[in-house]
């Protein structure tokens, strides 16, 4: 994704209002982005709280400036400069996070990005896009851009089966349809999930959802999605993201609020670290039960 | 600017002794740079951030001796229902362009102006006044680095050298030394002045470089007001009805 990123970006490097910010990361990545924007590229130095900040003044200039850095280190320790700098002022700032969840694997906990989105989305303003294929990536910056609002992109690894068509991009997407229980999967875990699920029996498998956008919005609910939830009464989140202020939670809440409630939930989210042992990011997915085989497993014991 | 500064002084305290509310010493340590900048230095393509949120109440007597805020806008100051928080708001104060009041943001904010600037290509110079207490903060020497690094030739910060900070004077809580050698050691021009000089203030606020301009002004907090000045607790305290009767006269008599 981060490719895909970086070649987007060097399309957008010419508008009069491009800015990029790097916190001293994007190795082997960035430099076309860096050769396009030429002084609007900015290596911000290992200094995360001042590059936020620094982002904040561009945007009051009427820059639309872009930071980056990986995810872990974008959202929690300038937490306050996104908070007070940015949201308050609903500024066009658009943070990329690079490697959201598990996704830097053996580098260990402190590289991991496990409560970016809830975190983010408890400020005001802020809208969280986590594009679950490659392909999604440039419409979320179409949308980002457009919405001209504070923005974290979360990016990862594609994950998309060969024969998988993909609807175009939308913040909900259905991408299976099934009698079983309704499987909304957060980001590019849904590609693996998705697999082995295509051929299975249309009407015992689940109706697989993918969510690109949060926080979730009782407001913007599609009516298919609420259709399928009335028909199976069973909700099944999946998320590499801890269950508090995870999609699961913004889900149920609005789904109680919209008076729509399933009989049935079922949430499997990012456990951090029960052994205490660190690997690839498939090993994380494993010991949180996030992995294909893990959750097919849930789906054939009828997700218990 | 004399008359300017005493009429200023009389309304910040009217403000605060009305309101009830504390943060005088440090109001009284910025007022005169904050009028100097605002009255004899500000056009219409400079931009200007409160890094010391904690002024606000310098900053809104200043909009009001401009003519920007009316009496009974500061009548409000601190009420309920107010937009004249006691930290500087995200929106409806003329010339604010950021709720500040965690201390270590405004360097930042000014560099990203400063730079803005330099990216489109508009006029201006970008000031910044901060306090000394919150070179604390990591993200202010963040800032220094990234302006100095940058050579960001559009902006001035000014430092409100008064002394003493949140719980004890800047000595005895994280003593730098002398401040100015450590901004000395960054490629910024450094100017050192008496931040109640009008004179003075105006002369280093129009001072330009080509690099980044740091004004380290030394100042008293509470200024001009004898129990007050240097006095850590008129960093919180509000005025009693006498306490105010002093102050008053002796401002106006000065």
């Amino acid at each position: 994704m981060r490719t895909i990123l970086s070649n987007t970006l060097v399309a957008y490097a010419s508008r009069p209002d491009f800015v990029f910010l790097t916190g001293d990361l994007g190795f082997m990545a960035l430099e076309p982005v860096r050769t396009a924007a030429g002084a609007r590229f900015i290596n911000a130095g290992v200094a995360e709280q001042n590059m936020v900040t620094v982002a904040a003044g561009l945007a009051r200039s009427g820059l639309r400036p872009w930071v980056y850095s990986i995810a872990p280190f974008l959202y929690a320790r300038p937490f306050e400069q996104i908070r007070n700098d940015v949201c308050l002022h609903a500024l066009p700032v658009f943070l990329v996070g690079n490697g959201g969840g598990y996704a830097y694997g053996v580098m260990g906990a402190t590289h991991h990005a496990l409560e970016d989105y809830g975190a983010l989305c408890a400020l005001p303003n802020l809208t969280a896009y986590v594009p679950a294929f490659a392909e999604d990536v440039g419409a979320a910056i179409a949308r980002m851009t457009a919405a001209a609002t504070p923005a974290y992109l979360r990016l990862g690894r594609d994950e998309k089966p060969k024969e998988l068509v993909l609807p175009p991009y939308a913040p909900w997407r259905r991408l299976l349809a099934g009698g079983g229980p309704v499987l909304v999967i957060v980001g590019p875990l849904a590609g693996g999930i998705l697999a082995p699920l295509l051929s299975w029996p249309e009407a015992s498998r689940p109706s697989v959802w993918v969510l690109s956008e949060l926080p979730v919005h009782a407001a913007t609910l599609p009516e298919e999605l609420l259709g399928d939830l009335q028909r199976s009464g069973h909700l099944f989140v999946v998320e590499e993201h801890v269950v508090q202020g995870g999609a699961g939670q913004m889900l149920a809440h609005a789904l109680l609020t919209r008076g729509k409630a399933p009989a049935r939930f079922t949430h499997r989210a990012a456990l951090g670290y029960p052994s205490g042992r660190y690997g690839s990011q498939r090993y994380h997915r494993r010991e949180s039960g996030l992995d294909p085989e893990s959750i097919a497993a849930a789906l054939r014991a009828g997700a218990a | 600017m004399n008359d300017i500064v005493r009429e200023a002084r009389l309304r910040l305290l009217r403000m605060h002794y009305e309101s009830g509310v504390g943060h005088i010493g440090g109001n009284l340590s910025c007022l005169d740079v904050l009028l100097t900048l605002h009255h004899r230095v500000l056009r219409d393509e400079d931009r200007f951030v409160l890094s010391k949120g904690h002024a606000a109440g310098a900053l809104y007597v200043t909009l009001w001796s401009r003519g920007l805020l009316t009496d009974d806008d500061l009548k409000q100051f601190h009420k309920e229902g107010t937009k004249l928080a006691g930290h500087p708001p995200v929106t409806g104060v003329p010339g604010v362009l950021f709720a500040t009041g965690s201390l270590g943001h405004g360097l930042g904010l000014a560099a990203g102006l400063a730079l803005g600037k330099r990216l489109t290509g508009e006029s201006g110079r970008v000031y910044c006044v901060m306090s000394d207490g919150e070179w604390n903060e990591g993200s202010t020497w963040e800032a220094l680095t990234f302006a100095a690094h940058q050579q960001l030739d559009r902006l001035t910060f000014i430092v409100d050298l008064n002394g003493l900070q949140g719980f004890g004077t800047t000595a005895e809580v994280a003593d730098l030394g002398e401040l100015r050698e450590k901004l000395h050691s960054f490629r910024v021009q450094l100017l050192e002045i008496d931040g109640h000089d009008p004179a003075a203030i105006e002369a280093a606020l129009r001072t330009e470089s080509d690099r980044p301009i740091a004004i380290v002004a030394r100042t008293i907090k509470g200024a001009g007001v004898s129990f007050m000045e240097h006095k850590m607790e008129w960093h919180y305290l509000p005025l009693t009805a006498a306490q105010y009767e002093q102050a008053l006269a002796e401002i106006a008599g000065r």
